[in-house]
C-alpha cells in the first residue's frame, strides 16, 4: 500500500534474467506487445511478467470497488495465457494514461471496452512462449500446444514450463496473427473463481483509501455548508486552533478545514467552530419539491420533447381505454460503507493523491487544472474502494484535499464522517414520471405517453428503450428543476427508479387489457420485431430470452396457491435481466421471499462474481425501493446517518435468490449494474397481486404500513 | 491526554490518547491496526466490531479509557494465519463484494460461534442483522455463518 511507484517496478523486476512481456490492454494490442528483459528500460506499466519461477504477474489497471474486475480482467488474460491460475499473482496499477485507456469504474463499461484487448494481449504472450519452446526443440510451433503453464509438443510429450522458456521468449518478435480461443473451449472463464484479494480482505490488510497512512501525515475534516443554499460568511476558529493536537484551521471556498495529528482531535476540534452562513440560494424543503413537481407536470411550455412517434393525440382520442398513473421517488445518497476520504501531497515538483476514486484520471485532470500545472505532475494511486455506487466517479474529494494540503504544505488525508457523507452528497435525484396508455378495444397499446421532471435532471428518461418500438404512437418528454441539491450517478443512473415505474406501469396496463403481464409483454416484443415503430436501440430477441427464461423457472404460468409472482424486465448497460419475484402473504403482510433472475450478460467471466453483482444488485435495489429516503428542510438534509437513514439489513432480504444466466457466448457486458433496476418494479407488481395495494411512489414503507 | 497500555491479540500495546478517543481511532490511527473499519460512528453497521474480552464490541463508541485490562481481540488476531473458520467460510463462499464491512461480519460471526456452535438460523439472523453490507452479501454471510459452524469444533 505505501510503496512507491519505483518500489514496485523493482519488485516486479525480481525477475531478473525472466521475462517480462510488456504489453498494453487498451490500444491494438495485437501491433503493441513488446518484449523486453528486465534489464530494459521499464518505460511502460501495462505489462505480465513471467519470473523463472514461473509466477505470472498481472496488472489490472481498473479501479476495484467492490465489482470484482481485479478478478475478472487477469482471469480473461489468464484463460488466453494458457496459465495455471494458482502461479498468477494480481497487482493493482497506478494511473497511467500513457499506458491505459479508460481506467475507470462506472457504467458497467469495463468488461466490454476490454474484453477482446485482454484476451490478445494472453493469447500473444501464450504464442511467444510456444515459439520459444518450438525454436528450442528444433520442431513446427504447430505442433505445440499450452496448458496449466507448461508448453507441450504434442508428437513427442516434451514439456517445458512457462518458468523454464520465459527468458527466451523474451527475444521472440511478438506475432501479431494470434487466435484466440473458441468460446466454447474456455478453461478458466465461466468457472467460479475467488477474489484475489480475500485473502487480504479477510484477514484485515490495509487495503482502502482510508487505510492509507504515511508518516508525518496530518489528518483533516472539513466542516462544508450544512444545507444546500448557504455559504460561508464568517469563521471563529479560536476555540478549535486551542484544542489539542491541532495544527491549523484553514479556509478555503466554502470549506472551514481543521487539520491536525489524528482524527479524533481533528473531529472534536470541528465541533468547537464557531461558523456563520448565509444564505446563497434558495432553502429547499421536499414538501417544495413535491409540489414544483406537480407544477411541471402539468406545464406543457418546460417540456423538452426526446421522442415522438406517429400520432400520439389521436391515439388518445381513439383509444377504448385510458391508463394513467404517476410514480414518484426521493432523493438517495449513495452510502459506500467507506466514507469519503482521500490523501493528497502537494510538493513544488508535483502533486501525489492516493485514493479511492472510480475515476483516477479526472481525479488528475481536475487537480491539475486547480493548480494549473500539466497532469503528468500529479500522480495517482488507486486503492480498493469500500463501496462507490457513482459517488466516487466525482472528484471533489480529491479536489479538497489537493487544496487543504497545498494550503498547509503537508501531506495530509481528508476524511468524512458518515453525517459529512451522507449530508454533502452527489446525491440520486429525486424524479417524478406520469405515464398515459391508449388501448384499442382488443387491449393492443397503441399509444403512450411518458413525461419525466427531475431536478438538476435534463433527461430522466431513456427515450430509445423498450417499450418505445412496440408503440406505432409514443410521445415521451421531459422537464426539469434546477435545484442547489448537487445530483450524480447513482448505480444505474435514471434506470434505477425509471426501470420501476415503467415495469409497474406496464403491469397496471396489462391488468387494464386483460392481459397476463408476461403474455402482455412478449406481445410488445412482437410489434416491436413485426411492425416497429422509430429507433430500436435493445435487441428483441435477447429481452425476449431473458423474459422467457424468468417464466420458465419461477413456474410463472404454474399458479401455486398461496404464492403471489410479480414480473420485471430491463435492459440497461448492455445486459439485460428479466426477474419475478415471489410474494407470501404471512400475517397478513406481504413477504418477499424469494427473487428469480434470468441474466443475459453474454459470457459469464466469472461465475461467483457474477452471482455476487446479481444478487447484490437485488438486495440493493429491494433495499432502496422499500427503505431509501433522504428528505430536506430548509436546504439541510434531515437524515445524516444510519440511525434515521434506513439500509436494507439482513433479516429484510428475500429467504432467496435464485441466478440462471443465458450465457450465450455472445462478447460480454458489464454486471455491476444491470441488476438492480428491474427489482422495485418486480417486488411492487407481486405486492399488488398479493394485496390489491398498487406502490408507485418509493420508498414503499411510506406509502403503507402493511410492510415491515 | 493520558497513557493507556492495551492487551490486543495477546500482545501489549500503549498509547498516549484523549480518554475520550474510542477504542477504534485508537486502533486505527495509533496502532496501526486498521482492519477494524469506520462506518458510522454511532454504533449502527457494525464494520468496527472488535471482542472485549471475547465479547463483540462496537468499537466506535467505545472510550479507550473503558477497555482497562480487557482483552481486545481485531481482525488482524482473529487467528494466527487467517484460517479461522469464519475466515475459512467467508473465503470458500468468495463472501466480499467490496469487502469493507467483512471484518466486523467475521468477529460478530466468530463471537456467535464460540457461544453457539450449531445456531439456528433465527439465531443467526437475529445476530447478524446487527450488521450491514452496503453491498447486499447477506446471503453469503449467511451461508458462510452456516459453513463455518460445521468447521467448529
Ligand atoms: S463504525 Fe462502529 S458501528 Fe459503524
Ligand atoms: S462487502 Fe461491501 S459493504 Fe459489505
Amino acid at each position: 500500500m505505501q510503496t512507491s511507484r519505483r518500489d514496485f517496478l523493482k519488485s516486479t523486476a525480481f525477475a531478473g534474467g525472466g521475462l517480462i512481456l510488456g504489453f498494453n490492454w487498451f490500444e491494438s494490442v495485437a501491433s503493441k506487445p513488446v518484449a523486453v528483459t528486465a534489464a530494459a528500460p521499464l518505460n511502460f506499466n501495462a505489462y505480465l511478467s513471467i519470473g523463472m519461477d514461473g509466477i505470472v504477474t498481472i496488472f489490472s489497471p481498473n479501479p476495484e470497488i467492490g465489482q470484482g474486475i481485479k478478478t475478472a480482467f487477469p482471469l480473461i488474460v489468464a484463460e488466453e495465457l494458457d496459465v495455471d491460475w494458482k502461479k498468477v499473482k494480481v497487482e493493482q496499477a497506478p494511473l497511467d494514461t500513457t499506458r491505459f485507456e479508460r481506467q475507470t469504474a462506472g457504467g458497467s463499461g469495463a468488461i466490454p471496452h476490454s474484453w477482446k484487448r485482454l484476451r490478445v494481449a494472453g493469447a500473444t504472450a501464450r504464442q511467444m512462449l510456444i515459439n520459444a519452446a518450438a525454436k528450442r526443440w528444433g520442431v513446427p510451433a504447430a505442433e505445440c500446444t499450452a496448458s496449466q503453464s507448461m508448453v507441450i509438443h504434442t508428437p513427442s510429450g516434451k514439456k517445458l514450463s512457462y518458468g523454464e522458456l520465459a527468458q527466451e521468449a523474451a527475444q521472440i518478435a511478438p506475432p501479431t496473427d494470434v487466435k484466440l480461443k473458441e468460446v466454447g473451449s474456455f478453461k478458466l472463464i465461466g468457472k467460479s473463481i475467488k477474489g484475489v484479494d480475500n485473502q487480504e480482505v479477510l484477514t484485515g490488510k490495509p487495503l482502502f483509501g482510508i487505510d492509507f497512512y504515511r508518516e508525518g501525515m496530518r489528518f483533516a475534516m472539513l466542516q462544508r455548508p450544512p444545507a444546500f443554499g448557504l455559504k460561508l460568511k464568517s469563521v471563529d476558529a479560536t476555540a478549535a486552533k486551542a484544542m489539542p493536537g491541532i495544527t491549523d484551521v484553514v479556509t478555503f471556498k466554502n470549506n472551514v478545514a481543521v487539520v491536525g495529528k489524528s482524527t479524533w482531535e481533528v473531529k472534536k476540534a470541528r465541533e468547537v467552530l464557531k461558523i456563520e452562513w448565509e444564505k446563497a440560494a434558495e432553502l429547499e424543503n421536499t414538501a417544495d419539491h413535491d409540489r414544483i413537481f406537480k407544477e411541471l407536470m402539468a406545464d406543457n411550455s418546460k417540456a423538452t420533447v426526446r421522442r415522438k412517434d406517429g400520432d400520439v393525440e389521436a391515439a388518445f382520442k381513439n383509444a377504448a381505454k385510458v391508463v394513467e398513473a404517476e410514480y414518484q421517488c426521493p432523493f438517495l445518497p449513495h452510502n459506500p460503507l467507506e466514507p469519503m476520504n482521500f490523501f493528497a501531497h502537494v510538493r513544488e515538483d508535483g502533486v501525489e493523491l492516493v485514493g479511492p476514486t472510480q475515476t483516477p484520471q479526472a481525479a488528475r485532470n481536475d487537480v491539475a487544472k486547480l493548480f494549473n500545472i500539466a497532469p503528468e505532475k500529479v500522480s495517482v494511486q488507486l486503492t480498493r474502494m469500500g463501496g462507490g455506487f457513482g459517488r466516487r466517479l466525482r472528484t471533489d474529494f480529491a479536489l479538497e484535499a489537493a487544496e487543504l494540503s497545498s494550503l498547509i504544505k503537508a501531506p495530509v488525508k481528508v476524511i468524512w464522517t458518515r453525517e459529512d457523507d451522507m449530508g454533502g452528497g452527489i446525491y440520486r435525484p429525486a424524479v417524478r414520471y406520469r405515464f398515459k396508455a391508449a388501448l384499442d378495444k382488443d387491449g393492443n397499446m397503441i399509444g403512450y405517453a411518458l413525461r419525466g421532471v427531475g431536478m438538476n435532471t435534463a433527461n430522466s428518461t431513456r427515450e430509445d428503450n423498450f417499450p418505445s418500438g412496440c408503440v406505432p404512437n409514443l410521445l415521451i418528454d421531459t422537464a426539469e428543476h434546477k435545484s442547489p441539491i448537487t445530483v450524480g450517478a447513482w448505480r444505474a443512473p435514471i434506470t434505477n427508479f425509471l426501470a420501476f415505474a415503467e415495469q409497474s406501469f406496464l403491469d397496471e396496463v396489462a391488468l387494464a387489457a386483460g392481459k397476463d403481464p408476461v403474455t402482455f409483454r412478449l406481445e410488445l416484443l412482437d410489434k416491436a420485431k413485426n411492425q416497429p415503430t422509430g429507433a430500436i436501440k435493445y435487441n428483441i430477441d435477447r429481452t425476449r430470452k431473458v423474459i422467457e427464461l424468468a417464466a420458465e423457472k419461477s413456474g410463472w404460468f404454474k399458479k401455486r396457491k398461496g404464492v403471489h409472482l410479480g414480473f420485471s424486465v430491463y435492459y440497461s448497460h448492455a445486459s439485460y435481466v428479466a426477474q419475478v419475484a415471489e410474494v407470501v402473504v404471512q400475517k397478513g403482510k406481504p413477504v418477499i421471499q424469494k427473487v428469480y433472475a434470468a441474466v443475459d450478460c453474454g459470457v459469464v467471466i466469472n461465475e461467483s462474481g457474477a452471482k455476487n453483482q446479481v444478487v447484490g444488485g437485488i438486495v440493493d435495489g429491494l433495499g432502496h425501493a422499500m427503505y431509501g429516503n433522504l428528505t430536506f428542510k430548509n436546504g439541510e438534509p434531515e437524515q445524516r446517518n444510519f440511525g434515521a437513514y434506513r439500509l436494507i439489513r439482513f433479516n429484510e432480504i428475500p429467504a432467496d435468490v435464485e441466478v440462471h444466466f443465458v450465457n450465450n457466448g455472445i462478447d460480454p457486458t458489464g454486471l455491476g449494474e444491470p441488476a438492480l433496476p428491474p427489482t422495485g418494479g418486480a417486488a411492487a407488481n407481486a405486492i399488488f397481486k398479493a394485496t390489491g395495494q398498487r406502490l408507485r411512489n418509493q420508498p414503499f414503507v411510506e406509502q403503507t404500513d402493511i410492510l415491515g | 491526554m493520558a497513557q493507556y497500555k492495551l492487551k490486543i491479540n495477546g500482545r501489549d500495546y500503549q498509547a498516549d490518547v484523549a480518554s475520550d478517543t474510542p477504542l477504534l481511532w485508537v486502533l486505527r490511527d495509533h496502532l496501526g491496526l486498521v482492519g477494524t473499519k469506520y462506518g458510522c460512528g454511532i454504533a449502527q453497521c457494525g464494520a468496527c466490531t472488535v471482542h472485549l474480552n471475547g465479547e463483540p464490541t462496537r468499537s466506535c463508541v467505545l472510550p479507550v479509557s473503558a477497555v482497562g485490562g480487557a482483552k481486545v481481540t481485531t481482525i488482524e488476531g482473529l487467528s494466527e494465519n487467517g484460517d479461522h473458520p469464519v475466515q475459512q467460510a467467508w473465503d470458500e463462499l468468495d463472501v466480499p463484494q467490496c469487502g469493507y464491512c467483512q471484518a466486523g461480519q467475521m468477529m460478530t460471526a466468530a463471537a456467535l460461534l464460540k457461544k453457539n456452535s450449531k445456531p439456528s438460523d433465527a439465531e443467526i439472523e437475529a445476530t447478524m442483522s446487527s450488521h450491514l453490507c452496503r453491498c447486499g452479501t447477506y446471503h453469503r454471510i449467511r451461508d458462510a455463518v452456516k459453513l463455518a459452524a460445521t468447521k467448529t469444533k
